[in-house]
């Protein structure tokens, strides 16, 4: 039975076999085993998509026309006040533009095994803390400039401190990691600053007092809110705000299914592979999320159109749209002087072989039935031979 | 330049290529012969047009700005000289000798009386001046550098493309600003910079056009390259005008006003500014006057220029017509949705194409349009005479053009289109034979395609067969409203007949509605029954005595002439009346609305199956027959084709259709009476709801309310009371389900899924529940409150948007306020998306319309760059899969 199966190992898809391995009746005959096999591949081979099929379109429409189904709100709420969550029309638009920055950066913290279980409560509270960020002016109650010295006196909230564990010398590590040139004197209530160099202390003191209060004294630089929720039975750590490359870096973290929504910060720490699983997943989450029906397939054709390149791209005029070999085809579609300006300027050469130019020049388009052409053999060189 | 291909398309891409920027090109023309010369395009160069190529692609040198002379004739050397085409009929063009609309025009030129610089040339002119030498012209890039540079963006160029190389161009230019001695000669450079839109000052002093023509005309070909110049193509000094192209006459035609009097394109005023000025300058330079009033018209003459190119740019005022309306000079042509690129070359428009009103008539089948007679008599196809086909032909000339079907021209062998009417039927018919066209009326069984804005979706344009009707709509049968999304609220449609065998064809294997069943989305029938249909269905489903003369009448209606289906009982049951439908080895298994799914087979007869073509139990209802549901339907597909399911789902369409008609539906106030307990019981759920709420307010000012994790007071007290509203809404929801009569239409129609919910049910009846928006409760409004009526920090449910009414006791004008503030708020949201969601679309299929499945399975692009190895990572297409799968299951069940 074995065997008959693995002949068809490099004709079919290794899901469609590995269903019907699932479903296959048990002491099925070796003849009937065949006769499915074969009616199995008929039926794959039938429902492949033919040479020329435009696919791209079709995805394009796939996408598109649900759009104009799809809400515009932007909130819902996943349990704290501040997390919100874009869905919808926004989204997309958001995925497909291949912002840099998101509207509502988000993570999902998936953590190792002993941690997720959620058990000691006390250490999860421990691991929350450790992850979101608390700022300079978080646990402080006022920031004065002494101008007799110029220092910058820091008067700290003693109780804030205590409840997100944080002692005066590990504020004062972080403050001098991320301020270069001056010295803090520890005086336990507070903390005073003092610029090492002599020149214009007056201008900076004041610079400096603002900068400092957003520097980062505890958790991960952009995570702004921490949340903890239980999924089937572990605890999973939702964040607002994002930051890839240093969550991963926490030993608790279950690097493998740690994920967030944005795309770029996959792509820069991940790889672009990683950056092409995530648009279908987040796509395909919004999609869902409306109640709508589009097969993955257009997604993932969408994804590989971004990120073919090997850099993420996105669905604009700086992105795909500019890769395009067409002058015309790129000119058609937004600031055309620019492109024609460009490309007369090196002498580009368009050699009409994608869509639009073809329509401008009343040509069929190299597209389904436009792309066969026919081959006839001259009679006259018959004759040569 | 293009290669090969037809003289008039060369012609017009020519012009518009030409048009938009003066640039190079081989102006190589084919002669005009009275045949059309087929030819293809295989390539399009672009390239900047230099002085001596505008001279000699000019069929007239212009010295005048005057147009016509006293007799309205266009004067010689004018703008609207004859030797640039002609656009008055009568006329014939001096260069080519053809009349209107056979001469495409031909380019002139100015001579310029002193140079100008090309305002879309600035910029590269500023980075050419910035990294030349002022003395040697050459590069300021060392000798030995300059190969290694070259190799480097060949490189480039070669692996990612164009456009990667102008980014390092760019990189390598802004390395060079800080060099300040020409490598080459030695010289001193100085700060050269750039004032807004065309003058270029060096050490604030300013430089003339003709001092920057002079040193670009020194840069050796080989430092253009490194400037991403490809020195044929362009040489750096033709970007300072010495010569101006003028575009032919036919693309600025003048119009003719009522009046008698001319009115001239916006782009003949222009060029009638820079000719004017042009020759006074001349003069001026000539006469030997002063060089502050030669400057000045100099200065003029850059602006006129300027804005005959580009009248948008943001340092100059834009020049203006007497009414003080901007001139549209050549960008604003271009660009844009109005513009040329988009609107005529993308976009095209077409002829044999009718638009009306569309209305629906069930009895039409799924893939057939009905055509008014007024519209049938107008619209055409073509068909050539042979020895065969004469006589028939000549039936239609005969009835001319204003009986139906009659043909409207006959076109001769050469070409010539005459027009049939009463006068000239009995000469037409008689000068007919083999090799005649005649353009015969539409008439039943033509094919047409059929479509419907915003066209979203491939299934948006379906090809459809002509049926002739009466009336003056477009008609269609209602089950394909649902791909075309159109509704009968005064929609219109299109209709366009191709003209060609081969488009006829293409329409016929491609586009017709039998090959667009299923959505090429997800994979599910896109076609199925709705409203009427499905409760139709439904009750005849559910019905068991049906006398046979009535069920014979019934399939007979639908179009089904063999009984022996049908029992031989003198009573039969509703479903085997519809096992009539079914070809008789169908096997199917499915659930219906009503099915909880637990058991193998329910008792409320919900569970669908049908052996051999029998239903034998089951109710029919959405999940089998429904648009992008019917699982039944899209099984009737998979085992017997296109062609014989939609012959079946016009069949079930139809009898759903006819059985309502036989008893009667409709929907009725009563049907949303509510017997008294019930009523009671709603007005109790509410009234304890609402106690509850006011308890939640009453614990919030005492400030014992327990607060959410990470929730503050006021939001937790929201929450609590959404909640208790909400559970009472749904409470009261299901009490109308379980007191309302099952057995009134509106409940029928709720339950089989045809129209309407259970809530919409409920928010008649009882209580229309709380209004939100933006996922919380009404706030909006007066200071504290959102009424005056209301006291300031009334929480309580009713000053907040809760309707405690049901649509049928009335809404109070609070209650209605806030109805309207929902109704408003969404009616925003579509408003606001609609542009929002066409930009994405128009984004994604232009980022994706080139690419396709080549012939080794792999989806490439236009420049054969691989984007998948295999389409969807299986290589399967949607429209051919079931919800994108290949169903195993099925096929194993069935070997």
């Amino acid at each position: 039975m074995a065997d008959i199966i693995s002949e068809y190992e490099d004709r079919l898809p290794i899901k469609i076999l590995g269903e019907i391995k699932n479903n296959l009746p048990k002491g099925i005959s070796d003849s009937k085993l065949k006769k499915i096999m074969e009616a199995v591949y008929d039926e794959y081979s039938n429902a492949k998509a033919h040479p020329g099929e435009s696919v791209g379109l079709i995805a394009a429409e796939s996408i598109g026309e649900p759009g104009t189904q799809m809400t515009l709100n932007t909130f819902h709420f996943a349990g704290v006040a501040e997390m919100n969550v874009t869905l919808g029309l926004p989204r997309i638009i958001e995925i497909l533009d291949g912002r840099k920055e998101l509207d509502n950066p988000m993570m999902e913290i998936y953590l190792k095994k002993p941690y997720a279980s959620g058990k000691k409560v006390e250490e999860l509270r421990h691991l929350a803390l450790q992850i979101k960020e608390t700022k300079l002016k978080d646990i402080s109650t006022e920031f004065t400039i002494n101008i007799a010295d110029f220092t910058i006196e820091v008067s700290l909230d003693k109780d804030k401190m205590k409840e997100i564990e944080l002692t005066n010398s590990k504020v004062m590590d972080a403050i001098l990691k991320q301020l270069k040139g001056y010295n803090i004197k520890d005086n336990k209530d507070s903390l005073v600053l003092k610029a090492r160099s002599k020149e214009d202390v007056f201008n900076d003191a004041y610079k400096t007092k603002e900068k400092i209060k957003g520097i980062t004294v505890k958790g991960i630089k952009g995570i702004s809110q921490v949340l903890p929720v239980k999924r089937e039975d572990e605890f999973v750590i939702i964040t607002a705000g994002s930051n890839l490359a240093d969550v991963l870096q926490l030993e608790e973290v279950d690097a493998y299914r740690t994920t967030t929504n944005n795309i770029f910060e996959i792509e820069q720490v991940l790889g672009i592979e990683a950056a092409r699983q995530s648009i279908i997943n987040e796509i395909f989450k919004v999609i869902e999320s409306q109640g709508l029906n589009v097969d993955v397939r257009h997604i993932m054709l969408v994804a590989d159109t971004m990120c073919v390149s090997g850099t993420l791209k996105g669905i604009t005029r700086y992105g795909v749209v500019s890769d395009k070999s067409s002058v015309l085809a790129r000119a058609s579609f937004e600031t055309p002087i620019k492109h024609i300006i460009n490309a007369a300027l090196v002498g580009e050469v368009d050699n009409l072989d994608s869509v639009v130019e073809n329509v401008m020049v009343n040509q069929p388009v190299p597209i389904g039935t436009g792309l066969p052409s026919l081959a006839v053999k001259a009679p006259q060189k018959a004759k040569e031979k | 330049m293009a290669e090969e291909e037809t003289e008039k398309k060369e012609q017009e891409l020519e012009a518009v290529k030409q048009a938009i920027e003066g640039r190079e090109g081989k102006a190589e023309r084919i002669e005009q012969e009275e045949q059309h010369i087929y030819k293809q395009i295989k390539s399009i160069t672009f390239s900047v047009l230099s002085p001596k190529m505008i001279k000699k692609m000019a069929s007239a040198k212009i010295v005048t700005p005057e147009l016509y002379d006293k007799e309205g004739y266009p004067v010689d050397g004018g703008l609207m000289d004859i030797r640039l085409g002609v656009i008055d009929p009568g006329l014939r063009c001096k260069t080519c000798g053809s009349k209107l609309k056979e001469c495409i025009g031909h380019f002139g030129y100015i001579e310029l009386a002193r140079p100008i610089i090309h305002v879309k040339f600035v910029n590269i002119v500023m980075t050419i001046l910035k990294c030349t030498c002022r003395e040697c012209g050459r590069i300021l890039i060392p000798d030995s550098k300059i190969s290694k540079t070259k190799e480097l963006l060949n490189q480039i160029e070669k692996e990612s493309g164009v456009e990667e190389r102008r980014q390092k161009v760019k990189e390598i230019i802004a390395g060079l600003k800080t060099v300040n001695k020409c490598p080459h000669c030695k010289a001193k450079q100085k700060k050269i910079s750039l004032e807004k839109p065309t003058t270029f000052l060096e050490d604030e002093k300013r430089i003339s056009p003709i001092e920057i023509r002079a040193r670009l005309e020194k840069i050796p070909d080989g430092d253009c390259e490194i400037f991403g110049l490809k020195v044929p193509h362009v040489r750096p000094e033709w970007m300072v005008l010495t010569v101006l192209p003028i575009p032919p006459v036919t693309t600025r035609p003048s119009i003719t006003l009522e009046s008698g009097e001319r009115s001239e394109d916006d782009l003949t005023h222009k060029m009638g500014d820079i000719v004017r000025i042009n020759q006074r300058l001349f003069e001026n330079i000539n006469a030997g006057a002063p060089e502050i009033i030669v400057e000045d018209l100099w200065d003029l003459l850059q602006y006129h220029v300027t804005t005959f190119f580009d009248n948008n740019i943001a340092q100059l005022p834009p020049a203006r017509h007497r009414s003080g309306q901007p001139l549209k000079t050549l960008t604003e042509r271009i660009k844009s949705k109005e513009g040329r690129i988009r609107h005529n070359l993308a976009g095209k428009r077409t002829n044999f194409s009718a638009r009306t009103v569309i209305s629906p008539d069930p009895m039409l089948e799924l893939f057939e349009v009905g055509v008014p007679f007024i519209i049938a008599t107008k619209l055409t196809i073509p068909e050539r005479a042979n020895e065969w086909n004469i006589q028939y032909l000549k039936t239609f000339v005969e009835k001319g053009p204003d009986k139906y079907p009659g043909a409207n021209y006959i076109i001769r062998p050469d070409g010539k289109k005459k027009k049939i009417t009463e006068e000239t039927k009995e000469a037409s018919l008689e000068e007919l034979q083999p090799g005649y066209i005649i353009e015969r009326h539409l008439m039943d069984g033509d094919v047409a395609i059929f479509n419907r804005q915003p066209s979203l979706h491939r299934m948006s344009m379906m090809c459809h067969r002509v049926k002739v009707l009466p009336g003056k709509t477009l008609r269609l049968n209602p089950a394909v409203c649902t791909p075309y999304n159109a509704y009968f609220d005064g929609d219109e449609m299109n209709l366009h007949i191709p003209q060609t065998e081969e488009a006829r064809a293409e329409a016929e294997i491609l586009m017709e509605v039998q090959t667009q069943l299923v959505s090429l989305r997800y994979g599910l029938s896109l076609i199925g029954c709705t409203q009427d249909a499905i409760s139709g269905n439904y009750v005849l489903t559910r019905e068991n005595s049906i006398k046979r003369e009535v069920a014979i009448d019934l399939i007979s209606s639908v179009g089904i002439t063999d009984f022996s289906k049908l029992p031989r009982k003198s009573i039969v049951t509703g479903k085997e009346v519809f096992s009539a439908l079914l070809p008789d080895d169908f096997n199917y298994s499915g659930h219906s609305r009503l099915c909880d799914r637990s058991k193998e087979k329910c008792d409320k007869d919900s569970h669908v199956v049908i052996e051999n073509g029998k239903l034998v139990s089951g109710v029919m209802d959405r999940n089998s027959l429904g648009e992008e549901s019917g699982l039944m339907l899209r099984n009737i597909h998979q085992k017997y084709g296109k062609d014989y399911s939609i012959d079946v789902l016009g069949k079930i369409f139809r009898l759903g259709i006819e059985y309502l008609l036989r008893i009667g539906f409709t929907s009725a106030l009563s049907d949303t009476d509510l017997p008294e307990p019930a009523k009671i019981k709603i007005r109790e759920d509410l009234s304890t709801a609402k106690k509850d709420v006011d308890s939640l307010i009453a614990q919030f000012k005492e400030g014992k309310l327990e607060t959410f994790p990470g929730k503050t007071k006021q939001e937790t007290l929201e929450l609590r009371i959404l909640e208790v509203l909400n559970k009472a809404r749904n409470e009261t929801g299901r009490t109308v389900a379980a007191h309302a009569d099952k057995r009134t239409h509106t409940m029928i129609m709720a339950e089989s899924g045809a129209r309407g919910n259970l809530l919409n049910l409920a928010q008649m009846a009882a209580c229309v529940g709380q209004q939100a928006m933006r996922g919380k409760r009404i706030e909006k409004g007066f200071e504290q409150r959102t009424l005056s009526n209301f006291r300031k920090g009334d929480l309580s449910p009713e000053a907040h948007g809760f309707i405690s009414n049901g649509f049928k006791t009335g809404l109070t004008p609070a209650e209605f306020f806030f109805g309207s503030m929902t109704g408003r708020d969404s009616l925003m949201d579509t408003a606001l998306r609609t542009p929002k969601s066409g930009y994405l679309y128009r984004r994604l299929a232009n980022a994706m319309q080139d690419l396709r499945v080549e012939y080794d399975n792999t989806v490439r692009d236009a420049s054969q760059k691989i984007i998948q190895f295999e389409y969807g990572e299986d290589g399967v297409d949607v429209s051919k899969s079931e919800n994108g799968f290949i169903n195993v299951k099925r096929i194993i069940s069935a070997v």
